[in-house]
């Protein structure tokens, strides 16, 4: 209760609250806008949070983070467009509602279901912290080593289809990182005599590059277009009763979001179509499903907001970030020498309770202005694309330049920007590049000192944690094994979708 | 509409044009790297395996290499998807724009912060092909306020243009600040 208390107080200051009011508003417009994900805003604004409290550069993230979702899924019900990548299951029952005359009820339960998601998300992680404090400790190298490789291997797997491209982009990832100069024994690794590389590829100008720059090219290059949605009439409000009637998939759809939000790699989509599924097989009118199906509608976006926060218990317990934006966030926290890990949830559990009441807020704030302030949002998504592409474009240089103002950070984050546009347009995964090189970085760092005190091998997994751990990479291995064995049996050919194909993201 | 039906389907991403270029770019690309390994990495004597400075590197080119030559197998084995020059000539349209923006930057040190947002938004709006008074103002507008925002009152370090030098002191010494 001490805990909850001093957290209170870190909160309770004029900036702490202005930044999670920029933060929840702001991305809630930037989750509306299609061709904006929070992926992009959080790159870009991340070099201005340098300069900021780290209390308040994180909430103004989390924020953007949390809030993002909600303001996706209006374009994804009135036009058919998700606003970003992980509201693209909500088109699949929200836009069939709109098609019939129903978008105010699809657009009210989209933002209830959200709310109950997010909050019961908090909620659970504001009971697990004391049992979250009790095991972090017994993380050591070893076992942060481990749960950074299961990470990388469990974002390989997520791409079914793309498997080896996946592997390949995070080895890529990887090997990023490697370049510059290496910190114990001062050696140059690829830097071919250049200055430029001895300090290595700076993750924020890599993710800058591949989901800013990218995304600003990408929709230079296309062809212009602006969504036209209808505006709303009457009341949001409905939503929330309506939602009381579906307790069970809202709860089950929630708590698929916070498991699978605490598994490094994972994330919003497996939660997603988890609830998805279960919501469709406990129905009494499954066939509906996929035509305007309302447990559909809360499965997707319950399950997609109760992410965000189980997402941070690996960054905030194990320092070990689970997908693109959390490993953002690390680099707020190293600039501002907090490191997260154990140590965090032992001696600043008051830092960490500060950022779970903060995303409570978030959602509170998100939900009062999306219920009175829908309609103005259907008119800012009607910004062209090419002149978002252009906003976009000007915000990066910000991103990059802001840095260390360096020319050449620019023309990288360019070739990178480049090769994000490629990977887009080829359905690859850019993922798989920024979890390999923070990852890459933490493996590194963590078996040096792991196998410092490893006589024999099996040394490395005598400890519960660490043999849990490695057990679960076998096991991860083995399912994928049998799966691709039956598949092979099967020769069943899956039916082509877009539904990676990131020009949303 | 998506076309998803099952968990499984879901994680499947099928193949676009271009993937066989693509995959065959960065074999290559990995293997160059593998061969310069010896001379761009070191592996010192009397320091452990797990210590080695060149470790981490022959790691990730060794996953890059490998998982490179199975995607450029199973590349070379798929079906071949038409389009794919035309694909190529997409990617390659892109570096119209990485030259508009490293014109923009480095513009920026000279012409100054303020006075280049607004020449460059302007500029790629006529560019994309914006004509109506409406989008070109608007275009100025949001240049203007991205400059207010980051440079005044988020205090970010880009700095001021050498044109401001020309300026009169009490202006000049206010355009370095905040604009």
């Amino acid at each position: 209760m001490e805990d909850f208390y001093s957290a209170i107080n870190l909160l309770a200051r004029l900036d702490v609250l202005i930044a999670l009011l920029i933060g929840s508003i702001g991305g809630v417009i930037i989750g509306a806008i299609p061709g904006v994900g929070a992926a992009v805003a959080i790159a870009i604004l991340l070099p201005a949070t340098f300069s900021l409290d780290p209390l308040v550069g994180l909430t103004l993230l989390l924020g953007i983070y949390g809030s993002s979702m909600y303001g996706g899924s209006i374009p994804a019900i009135l036009v058919n467009t998700p606003g970003t990548a992980v509201n693209a299951l909500t088109t699949y029952d929200g836009y069939p509602m709109t098609r019939r005359g129903e978008a105010r009820r699809a657009i009210s339960l989209a933002y209830s279901a959200s709310f109950a998601g997010g909050v019961i998300g908090i909620l659970c992680l504001i009971f697990l912290s004391p049992i979250l404090a009790w095991i972090a400790p017994h993380f050591g190298s070893r076992e942060i080593f481990l749960a950074a490789l299961l990470g990388v291997i469990l974002v390989v797997l997520a791409h079914r289809g793309q498997i080896f491209a996946a592997g390949m982009l995070a080895s890529f990832g990887v090997f990023l990182n490697t370049v510059g100069l290496e910190p114990i024994k001062y050696t140059q690794r690829f830097t071919f005599g250049q200055s430029w590389l001895s300090s290595g590829f700076d993750l924020i100008v890599v993710v800058l590059g591949l989901f800013a720059l990218s995304q600003a090219f990408l929709l230079l290059l296309d062809k212009d277009n602006s969504p036209k949605p209808q505006p709303l009439k009457g009341s949001l409000f409905t939503g929330l009763k309506e939602l009381l009637a579906h307790k069970r998939v809202t709860s089950v759809a929630s708590g698929f979001g916070v498991i699978m939000g605490m598994i490094p790699g994972v994330g919003e989509f497996t939660a997603q179509f988890m609830s998805y599924t279960y919501a469709q097989k406990t129905s009494s009118t499954p066939e509906q499903f996929g035509d305007g199906a309302p447990e559909g509608l809360i499965a997707s976006e319950a399950a997609n907001n109760a992410v965000p926060a189980a997402a941070m218990i690996p960054l905030l317990a194990l320092g070990v970030p689970g997908e693109a934006l959390t490993a953002m966030m690390l680099s707020v926290f190293y600039v501002h020498n907090v490191i997260p890990g154990p140590q965090l949830f032992q001696n600043q559990m008051d830092f960490v309770m500060a950022l779970y009441i903060a995303m409570l807020l978030l959602n509170v704030m998100v939900l009062l202005f999306l219920l009175f302030s829908t309609n103005l949002l259907t008119k800012i998504i009607q910004i062209p694309t090419r002149f978002l592409g252009i906003v976009i474009l000007v915000l990066s240089f910000v991103g990059v330049y802001s840095l260390r103002n360096s020319v050449t950070d620019c023309a990288i984050a360019s070739v990178f920007g480049v090769l994000g546009v490629i990977l887009k347009r080829l359905n690859l995964p850019i993922v798989p590049i920024v979890l390999g090189m923070v990852l890459g970085g933490i493996m590194e760092t963590k078996l040096r000192s792991a196998m410092a005190r490893v006589k024999e091998p099996l040394d490395f997994i005598d400890r519960p944690i660490a043999a849990i751990l490695f057990a679960i990479i076998l096991i991860v291995i083995a399912i994928h094994l049998r799966t691709l064995f039956f598949e092979y049996r099967k020769h069943s050919q899956d039916e082509d979708h877009e539904l990676h194909d990131t020009q949303i993201r | 509409m998506l076309q998803v039906k099952t968990l499984k389907q879901l994680f499947q991403r099928h193949r676009r044009p271009g993937n066989l270029f693509f995959a065959t770019t960065f074999l290559i690309l990995s293997i160059a790297l593998l061969i310069k390994v010896p001379d761009q990495t070191v592996w010192q004597k009397g320091t452990k395996w797990f210590s080695q400075p060149a470790l981490w590197p022959i790691i990730s080119i060794l996953g890059m290499t490998i998982f490179a030559t199975l995607n450029w197998t199973s590349a070379i084995v798929s079906k071949k998807i038409e389009g794919r020059w035309q694909e190529i000539g997409f990617w390659l349209r892109a570096f119209e724009y990485v030259g508009w923006f490293m014109l923009y930057v480095i513009s920026v040190p000279f012409v100054g912060y303020l006075p280049s947002t607004i020449i460059f938004a302007f500029l790629l709006a006529v560019r994309a092909g914006y004509r109506s008074r409406k989008m070109l103002i608007s275009s100025v507008v949001i240049a203007i306020l991205i400059v207010v925002l980051f440079k005044s009152f988020l205090q970010v370090k880009v700095p001021g243009g050498q044109i401001y030098e020309l300026l009169p002191d009490a202006i000049r010494s206010f355009m370095l600040t905040y604009l």
